[in-house]
């Protein structure tokens, strides 16, 4: 099924959990945070949110900046 | 003595330089940086992982997360929604609750939208961060931001990144003078003498960045900020001399030569 992560179109598992899709990234373990649909999911609950077609993600990280 | 440290949120800290991460050559760069400034609190901005390489090394990595305070910003947001969603994103990521919220007003002068930061302030403030704002240098807006519970202003010296130094002193002062939360001098320093004069008119701290890392030699000039606070915050606790138009003689005017 079809959701949009980061900006961008990409499929993922029907079923697929956001543990599942973090994951897939190679961002498991790293300081990551996720964003669905506009409200943020703390981790301890990745394991339980499962995603749906058209859902829209936002996963970021630290960068240098002022 | 009693150590001169200043309290920011319940934290007492002994720097009062607070340094940017970013516009470095590399994370080597902004560690050696970071570590000759002899900061204690670092920001950083929170942006996308780009997705098609995930695995790439970290700035966190490279950072001594026992001995730093992160300070997250909402660098670039334009909206006080973007920037609570930022906030929140920030603190799940598991830095704690400070954050540095900037909601810009002008792409070309990066000046705050003040409206929108007071609006983002309360929200933020209600949900639990510790809250330090980047501001126009004008006493009512910090007062304001005070008064919501903001633990500390951080009014603006010039443009963030324009090295113009501090542009209206007086209000500098004023804002001092009223505040009783820190008074941290955020954004358009350029080199030592600005950051002394910052912690000269009573400042808490300053933060900065694209001076340091925008110097030909960031780690001199970080070290020479680290000077320049020090400085200027024992010129501070030291008191100056009143300014006067005449001379006042240094050695005695009796017993010279006949």
């Amino acid at each position: 099924m079809r959701v949009q992560i980061n900006g961008e179109e990409s499929d993922v598992d029907a079923g697929a959990t956001i543990a599942d899709l973090v994951a897939r990234l190679g961002l498991g373990g790293r300081r990551v945070a996720v964003e669905l649909n506009r409200d943020v999911v703390s981790a301890d609950a990745w394991s339980t949110t499962s995603l749906r077609s058209g859902d829209v993600l936002e996963i970021v990280h630290f960068v240098g900046g002022g | 003595m009693v150590a001169d440290t200043f309290e920011l949120a319940g934290v007492q800290y002994r720097s009062r330089l607070i340094v940017g991460t970013g516009k470095y050559a590399d994370f080597e760069q902004t560690r050696l940086a970071v570590e000759a400034s002899g900061a204690e609190i670092v920001t950083v901005a929170v942006r996308r992982v780009n997705i098609t390489d995930a695995g790439k090394p970290n700035l966190l990595d490279h950072l001594d997360l026992k001995k730093l305070t992160i300070l997250p910003n909402t660098a670039g947001c334009y909206t006080a929604e973007d920037a609570v969603r930022t906030c929140r994103l920030a603190r799940e990521a598991g830095v704690g609750k400070l954050v540095k919220l900037e909601v810009i007003g002008d792409e070309k002068t990066l000046f705050p939208d003040v409206p929108a930061t007071l609006e983002a302030a309360r929200q933020l403030v209600a949900d639990g961060f510790d809250v330090l704002p980047y501001v126009t240098d004008d006493p009512v807006a910090c007062r304001k931001l005070e008064d919501m519970g903001c633990k500390a202003v951080m009014p603006l010296a010039a443009p963030i990144g324009s090295g113009l130094g501090i542009r209206n002193p007086y209000n500098i002062r004023i804002i001092v003078e009223q505040s009783s939360v820190p008074v941290i001098v955020d954004a358009g320093v350029g080199t030592a003498s600005d950051a002394a004069l910052a912690l000269e008119l009573g400042c808490d701290a300053v933060l900065m960045n694209t001076a340091i890392a925008g110097a030909k030699d960031p780690l001199l000039m970080a070290m020479a900020m680290k000077l320049g606070v020090e400085a200027g915050r024992a010129a501070y606790r030291a008191g100056r001399i009143a300014k006067r138009l005449h001379a006042s003689a240094s050695s005695p005017i009796t017993d010279l030569i006949g």
